[in-house]
């Protein structure tokens, strides 16, 4: 493996302009390796979004540099950012699943974002996908005929099944029961594990503090605790 | 559908999927472009009417070149013609032939008082080369005085009538005090000026347009000789004719002009005309609600969509997608209700109310157009945003 996943320096970020301009994020520097899980903590507003955005070509990078998969984001073209973001999973606060489109459905469309390929392999693939986090007999349902933990998952489904060398995951539990929430991280934590990925997840669940292989603590827009440990479970 | 469509497309079906989901504004909204095409298709039909109206008294007439006075567009609202400048046209090289044209309206009442009015012709019957075959051919009938040919179609006319006609019972009927006698009968149809067509010799015109005299008619009709080009024969005559109160034309140039007026300059024209283009933005406007407030409603998925890797032609896609699903599937219903209601305006108005291939072909390509600038209109705001702002 040759670049780090992620390399962030000197990396502000504002909102708003004149006036009301305001700095969410000051002066980060962070390298991430690749296959690790980072966990990302701090108060509400303290910019764990804002971070998770700009780091994953969600955001524009204004000043400072982040480095994605040894790519420069600062002033890249439209057409390198959406190449880029085609090697990344995401996963929401909200499912923001598609509501019209069947869990295999929205399933094959983290899929069919690189291209036409075999349908009828892409249909295994998803279902294949759709096993793994459980729902193999959810198929053919529609997002409004699941609950909140099912549809969070087949959002893990999506953003997993075509291999992405980076997750990112911003609170994907903050809407689910405490018990489901679990199951959710746990399968984000193991699937990714299996397949090497970089995971970067925002969450307030401690039980998956110590699975973890780095724990960061912003506050304020500051990355005020760094630590790096040996997970278990 | 789906696996259809998906086959097609190469992708999954998301614009189908995203408007079948939402029956009822689905719906909605393929009734609002049926009720658009409608509107488009009606105010066409109309014009097309008018048009074939407007030529239809043309087509009757059998001439190169047609010499009038210059103060007026149509056949029928100038001043007359002078009988003398049929002999001097006929002085120029290359005229062989010329007759003058009588033409007037003639109002009637049927034995049930309503009244109906009838354009007539009235032609020499030796001129009768200057008519349509099928006219010529009856036109000897017309040497006994006070005998017409009149057209079957006429507006208000009861059927049975015309069966009588062509069975050989001539139909007598009154105007202005006097008897005509409908000895024969030609198929003409539907014009704007009048409720038919009649042709009656120049002797019976004459008799019936109490204050016309033969030394005047409406137009003068001339035919160039074998080989000659009516053009230059036409820029003899405009020679020679100079600095006269006169319009001298080719027969065709003179309907066109006549055309362009009616739909150009009468206000009828311009109403229909106007009805073309308020059909097209009700449609446009239709389909861009429709549109815009779907891209609206899912402005978190697109987000998420664009978040994964998809780019603004994927989105141009989808809407592209829902816009040509609207125009096929509002299309349909609107052309299977104009053939309706052309049916229902013939039947009423004797127009000739008729759909034409390119006008099929013509508003379905609009609408399709209309539907896809709709769409891409709807998708601006999706252009710019960075994926995070959508949220
Ligand atoms: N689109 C925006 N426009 C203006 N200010 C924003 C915007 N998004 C975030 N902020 C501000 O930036 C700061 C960081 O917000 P951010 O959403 O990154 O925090 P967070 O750590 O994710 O909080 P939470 O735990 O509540 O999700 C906050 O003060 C917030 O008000
Ligand atoms: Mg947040």
């Amino acid at each position: 493996m040759s670049a780090p996943a992620l390399t962030l320096s000197q990396l502000d970020h504002f909102f708003g302009t004149g006036e009301a301009r305001k700095q969410a994020i000051f002066d980060i520097n962070l390298t991430l390796e690749r296959g690790k899980l980072t966990i990302l903590m701090g108060p509400s507003g303290s910019g764990k979004t804002t971070l998770l955005t700009l780091m994953g070509c969600l955001r524009e990078v204004q000043s400072g540099s982040v480095k994605l998969l040894g790519e420069e984001l600062r002033a890249a073209p439209e057409a390198q950012l959406v190449s880029l973001r085609r090697r990344l999973g995401f996963i929401f606060q909200a499912h923001n699943l598609h509501e019209s489109l069947t869990a295999t459905q929205n399933v094959l469309m983290g899929l069919q974002v690189h291209g036409k390929g075999n349908p009828a392999q892409q249909r295994k693939a998803a279902r294949h996908m759709l096993g793994l986090v459980g729902l193999s007999d959810r198929l053919d349902y529609l997002p409004s005929s699941l609950s909140g933990g099912q549809k969070q998952r087949v959002a893990v489904a999506r953003a997993l099944v075509s291999n992405p060398e980076i997750v990112f995951a911003d609170e994907p539990t903050a809407a689910l029961d405490k018990e489901s929430g679990h199951t959710v991280v746990k399968m984000l934590k193991t699937l990714g594990e299996e397949r090497g990925t970089t995971t970067v997840m925002v969450t307030h669940d401690n039980r998956i503090l110590e699975m973890a292989d780095r724990i960061i603590t912003m506050e304020e827009g500051r990355v005020i605790s760094d630590e790096l440990q040996t997970p278990k479970g | 559908m789906n696996k259809l469509l998906e086959r097609l497309i190469g992708r999954l079906p998301i614009g189908w999927l995203q408007l079948s989901h939402n029956k009822g504004r689905f719906a909605a909204a393929i009734a609002g472009v049926a009720f658009a095409t409608l509107l488009v298709l009606m105010q066409l039909g109309i014009q097309g009417a008018m048009k074939i109206g407007s030529l239809m008294p043309y087509s009757l007439l059998n001439a190169d070149i047609i010499i009038s006075a210059n103060d007026g567009s149509t056949l029928t609202d100038r001043s007359n013609v002078a009988r003398a400048r049929l002999f001097q046209a006929l002085g120029v090289a290359g005229v062989a032939s010329g007759a003058p044209a009588y033409i007037g309206i003639l109002e009637f009442r049927q034995p049930d008082g309503v009244p109906t009015t009838l354009q007539t012709f009235g032609f020499s019957v030796s001129d009768k080369a200057f008519t349509t075959a099928d006219v010529a051919a009856k036109f000897d009938q017309l040497a006994l005085e006070n005998t017409a040919l009149i057209d079957v179609k006429t507006r208000g006319v009861d059927a049975a009538i015309f069966e009588e006609l062509k069975a050989g019972k001539p139909y007598p009927f009154e105007v202005n005090g006097q008897t005509l006698n409908a000895v024969d009968t030609i198929e003409v149809g539907g014009t704007f000026t009048a409720d038919g067509t009649m042709f009656v010799s120049d002797q019976t015109f004459l008799r019936f347009f109490g204050k016309r005299t033969s030394s005047a008619p409406n137009h003068i009709l001339l035919k160039v000789a074998d080989g000659v080009s009516p053009t230059v024969v036409l820029e003899r005559l405009r020679a020679k004719f100079k600095g006269q109160a006169l319009t001298i034309e080719t027969l065709d140039d003179f309907a066109a002009a006549d055309l362009a007026f009616q739909t150009t300059e009468r206000p009828t024209g311009i109403i229909f005309g106007f009805g073309v283009i308020m059909g097209t933005i009700v449609g446009i406007v239709i389909v861009y609600q429709v549109l815009s407030t779907d891209v609206a409603d899912h402005l978190r998925e697109y987000a998420t969509f664009k978040a994964m890797g998809y780019d603004q032609r994927f989105f141009l896609g989808i809407v592209t997608e829902e816009a040509i699903i609207l125009a096929v599937l509002g299309y349909i219903p609107g052309l299977f209700a104009s053939f309706g209601l052309y049916q229902v305006m013939t039947t009423l108005t004797s127009l000739p109310v008729q759909m034409d291939g390119a006008r099929i072909v013509y508003v379905f390509v609009g609408t399709l157009l209309a539907c896809a600038l709709s769409g891409a209109i709807a998708t601006r705001r999706l252009a710019a945003a960075d994926p995070a702002d959508l949220f």
